[in-house]
């Protein structure tokens, strides 16, 4: 596991435009332009960041999980891996990760995959696509893009470890992250970013403690 | 084939094509591989509710697995099975590659067109899903990841993906037993980490049967399987909550 290659980035926080933390179990949704740099910063380790990204102007275009593993052919993401959407473009490039991998395959938990993974009656339970139809309910930004959960793909879960096993077993480890951590990319087109910071409560891979994490974004890439 | 499973309908779709009906509950498709070459790319909806559809990962994840056979559910995004896997001659089954698109089968088998090639021409997955999309008001915000019956990609320690040709051999064929009203759309164009050089997508032959009971206790194994499909019940009164 230590022979992930991690690099890291020479930007400095005091630079950044957007500096802000998002609490355990929230969402978080922003406008990223084609050029600025967006760290995801894991302030506690093995926090599952579920992230989506869209075509800031046209929200039919998405990041697309099909589309990004085989432009790379490869399964997990980590620095120079590129972000690809469901047209086939480039929509952002991990430019530095101290983490070394994240998981494109584990996708979201809602309150009814919580029921058919752990017990019928987690059902109440707080969820990441809860929060993702929250910040479509709320966020101007999601309104102005006429966005449904019909534009919910699966998405991206940033520190997250899911390995996969030559004779195809989905695995769920503990997490390869640390406080600290942190993964950085540049938009290559102007995106939507909509986290929802994981609150499930039932995996281990957290210990069962969902944590908050810091966003960042600088102008452009020079430092 | 036993007393149960005889035909209610069967249809070829020959290789680049594409395909979308409904089936109901208590009903089996079987794909079947004619000539040893074909990949069945597939998305699932509730023919009820179209924003209820396929999930990948909620599949993968209540099964930890990262390829479908035989015993495994496939999960819709709102926690129920839209279709059992009762028997299965292949063993691995892609659902994390996505479809082939024009530019995809352009670059590697070249540009053949209907003028010239009438129905020889070259399709692709992407297109031919959007086509049978259309049919029911669905388009490209429904495309989601989907499942390529008969393909096998395995993935080494650092995640790099192998397509393995050849894997599914002539007559290969897997049942799906639908436990839900379930709208199928399907494209036979040929897998995108194909590694063919030339395009000759295989023939899909369907057939749809009656699920026999034995059957229907396949995917009973895992124990997620038993709650997704509690929760596919409740859907249907008057079985509301029965396993
Ligand atoms: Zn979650």
């Amino acid at each position: 596991m230590n022979t992930f290659q991690l690099i890291e980035s020479q930007l400095n926080p005091d630079a950044a435009i957007i500096d802000e933390i998002c609490a355990a179990g929230e969402p978080w949704v922003k406008i990223v332009k084609q050029g600025q740099i967006f760290r995801i910063v894991d302030l506690e380790g093995n926090q599952a960041v579920d992230t989506l990204f869209f075509n800031a102007n046209h929200a039919w275009e998405r990041y697309s999980v099909a589309d990004t593993i085989r432009a790379q052919n490869k399964l997990y993401l980590t620095t120079g891996s590129k972000l690809c959407s469901n047209f086939g473009n480039v929509m952002l490039t991990i430019t530095a990760d101290t983490c070394g991998r994240h998981d494109t395959l584990g996708g979201a938990c809602s309150a009814e995959s919580n029921t058919v993974r752990y017990a019928l009656e987690k059902y109440p339970m707080h969820s990441c696509r809860d929060n993702f139809l929250h910040a479509l309910a709320h966020e101007t930004a999601c309104g102005h893009l006429d966005m449904s959960k019909r534009d919910i793909p699966s998405n991206i879960n940033f520190f997250m470890n899911v390995p996969v096993t030559e004779d195809g077993r989905l695995e769920f480890v503990d997490g390869i992250s640390a406080p600290g951590k942190y993964v950085e990319m540049r938009a290559e087109m102007d995106v939507l970013v909509l986290i929802s910071n994981c609150p499930q409560l039932n995996n281990p891979c957290n210990a069962y403690n969902p944590t908050p994490i810091r966003l960042l974004v600088w102008e452009t890439s020079a430092s | 084939m036993n007393q149960e499973n005889i035909s209610l309908w069967e249809e070829p779709i020959p290789g680049g094509c594409h395909w979308s009906g409904i089936l109901r509950r208590g009903i089996t498709l079987r794909l079947a591989d004619v000539s040893g070459n074909a990949n069945a790319a597939v998305l699932f909806f509730n023919q009820e509710e179209k924003l209820e559809r396929y999930n990948m990962a909620d599949t993968l994840k209540a099964q930890h697995t990262f390829h479908l056979t035989r015993g495994h559910a496939c999960y819709s995004d709102m926690g129920r099975i839209f279709c059992c896997i009762t028997a299965d001659t292949v063993g691995w089954h892609d659902t994390v590659c996505g479809l082939s698109d024009r530019t995809l089968i352009q670059q590697k088998y070249g540009i053949t067109r209907y003028q010239e090639h009438r129905n020889q021409m070259y399709r692709n997955g992407l297109d031919g899903m959007l086509i049978e999309l259309g049919k029911w008001g669905l388009g490209m915000r429904d495309i989601v990841a989907n499942i390529n019956f008969f393909s096998k990609v395995t993935a080494n320690d650092a995640g790099e993906l192998t397509f393995h040709r050849n894997h599914s051999k002539a007559g290969s064929y897997v049942d799906l037993s639908f436990e839900m009203d379930t709208l199928v759309v399907l494209s036979t164009a040929p897998h995108p980490l194909d590694t063919n050089t030339t395009y000759q997508p295989g023939t899909v032959h369907l057939a749809a049967f009656t699920t026999s009971s034995a059957a229907a206790s396949e995917c009973k194994q895992i124990a997620e399987n038993l709650r997704g499909l509690h929760n596919t019940h409740r859907f249907y009164p008057p079985c509301g909550g029965a396993l």
